[in-house]
């Protein structure tokens, strides 16, 4: 359990922050009455308070229970994936062990601490295993695709958002036992800076920056939530083992890469012709849609911390 | 108790979700026929009915599939009520459609693959008869198709071991028969129902 007193605070900043957001879309219906963009901004409020509830209880509970939460957050992402992808019946076994083998392993493997084994885990041996296992039924129609399909789910959903929890693990010069909350700001900024986005995007958003993926994500939004997000990244640098100005960049590269991250998975929803991923988080959309922008920032973020804070 | 866990057990697996895109949850008697790819299939169907509605709808399934081995026998008998039907040998005694008429009774609604058997096509095959004469003896109850979506990927023809891929049951408006209609033109009608659901799943 951690007990570490400037995470309590960011905790209840974040709880703050959502008591304010519920008040506000209260009394916005009240002034204006519901319609459908405030319906979603309300549901997507509550889906909020649910989601912090289980990260913040996770984390708080400690490292166990983060790579527990992680790993049914892979499952749920990559079974969005999946569905989304037309595999045939020759990839049924290997999707089985992709699903109950591979991934539960890759965050056992990490909970481990052997590192040299878990960063090679899934893009050397899952790579090369799952081709196989599928040309084992026989079916060649389509091959490369089907087999490339199913490894990039792996990569994206479940080895690069394992990167998180791998925080934990890391060795941070002069950072002891602080490593929770340096996953909690890191998750913080990204998740602020899709909010974020949101928000200057619905208010000034004019301009789309690839309208035929996305017309939702605008320049407008996109530099306001990257600008607001990195100052609060930087405004809460206390937390995190860098200084002012390197919290700054940090919190920087961490939103330009949320922001990467949401556009690439976009695209895959607009070629598959389906505007979310999955149901499951209302107003949200599918887990999928809700950490698209955590699968590529957390890769960069824990290597940039790996290399510039650890021995 | 353990219908109530089954089925939520199944709807979590299978993440199969009812879209009701042509008509609405009721306990009026109905007939739910579909396609049919996947040992999950009626499960699925049953647990995707809000509890009310479930308690008195019964698959028809083969009887030589669900009286193999004590849990399957448990499962049919006490947890879906299983209207089991010979689908090898029918004879006088067992003839399937006088079982489903006897299982319709006044109150319940059936879960029925008029394809009989398994397929694992894109398209349903062909319906058999069964559909047609249960239309005819009883023209009161609601005949609804329903498409079921990736369950042959969740759980294929000949695989023991089942994948989390996300589901669908999609529930059609309910076709009736014609007075003059033949057997095949409304066995046509009905297949064709089913698969104008996937074109709005397709679409959606």
């Amino acid at each position: 359990m951690i007990t570490d007193l400037q995470l309590r605070w960011m905790a209840g900043g974040v709880l703050a922050l959502l008591t304010v957001s519920s008040a506000i879309g209260w009394l916005l219906v009240r002034l204006r009455g519901e319609n459908a963009t405030l319906r979603n901004l309300n549901a997507r409020v509550r889906a909020w308070w649910v989601m912090v509830a289980v990260f913040g209880g996770a984390v708080w509970s400690g490292e166990t229970a983060t790579l527990l939460l992680f790993t049914l957050i892979s499952f749920l992402a990559l079974r969005e994936f999946v569905t989304l992808t037309p595999t045939r019946r020759g990839d049924h076994r290997s999707l089985f062990w992709v699903f109950f083998v591979i991934t539960p392993l890759n965050y056992w493997i990490l909970g481990t601490g052997w590192y040299g084994f878990w960063i090679i885990f899934i893009p050397v041996y899952a790579f090369l295993f799952i081709p196989l296992r599928s040309v084992l039924a026989g079916d060649c129609e389509r091959f490369l695709e089907r087999t490339a399909k199913v490894q990039w789910g792996l990569m994206i959903c479940v080895y690069c958002v394992s990167h998180a929890p791998a925080l934990l693990q890391l060795d941070i010069r002069g950072y002891a036992g602080q490593n929770a909350k340096l996953l909690f700001w890191f998750v913080l900024v990204v998740q602020m800076s899709d909010v974020l986005q949101y928000v200057w995007g619905k208010t000034l958003g004019r301009h789309p920056v690839v309208p035929t993926v996305s017309p939702n994500k605008t320049v407008e939004g996109l530099v306001g939530g990257l600008l607001s997000a990195t100052a609060l990244g930087a405004l809460l640098w206390r937390v995190t083992p860098f200084g002012p100005l390197e919290a700054a960049g940090m919190a920087l590269a961490v939103t330009a890469l949320g922001f990467a991250g949401g556009l690439v998975m976009s695209a895959i929803k607009r070629d598959r012709g389906v505007k979310d991923y999955g149901s499951l988080i209302e107003g949200h959309g599918g887990v999928m849609d809700r950490i698209d922008s955590l699968c590529y920032s957390a890769p960069i973020f824990f290597h940039l911390v790996r290399y510039y804070h650890t021995d | 108790m353990i219908a109530g866990l089954l089925s939520f057990g199944v709807r979590l697996f299978t993440g199969a979700t009812a879209a009701w895109s042509g008509c609405q949850p009721s306990t009026r008697q109905r007939l739910y026929f579909a396609n049919h790819t996947s040992n999950l299939d009626a499960v699925v169907i049953w647990a995707s009915l809000p509890s009310e509605i479930r308690e008195r709808t019964r698959p028809v399934a083969a009887r030589d599939y669900w009286t193999a081995g004590p849990v399957r026998r448990y499962l049919a008998h006490r947890v879906f009520h299983a209207v089991l039907i010979e689908r090898k040998k029918p004879t006088v005694r067992d003839n399937p459609l006088e079982q489903m008429v006897d299982a319709l009774g006044t109150t319940d609604s059936l879960i029925l693959f008029p394809e009989g058997t398994r397929n694992s096509g894109p398209e349903p095959g062909t319906f058999k008869g069964g559909l047609f004469h249960l239309a005819r003896r009883r023209p009161d109850v609601e005949l609804v198709p329903v498409y079921l979506e990736n369950m042959n990927r969740i759980l294929p023809k000949g695989e023991m071991l089942a994948v989390p891929i996300l589901g669908r049951v999609r529930f059609g408006v309910p076709v009736v028969l014609e007075p003059e209609e033949t057997r095949e033109d409304f066995l046509i009608r009905c297949r064709a129902a089913v698969i104008a659901l996937h074109g709005e799943s397709e679409a959606s």
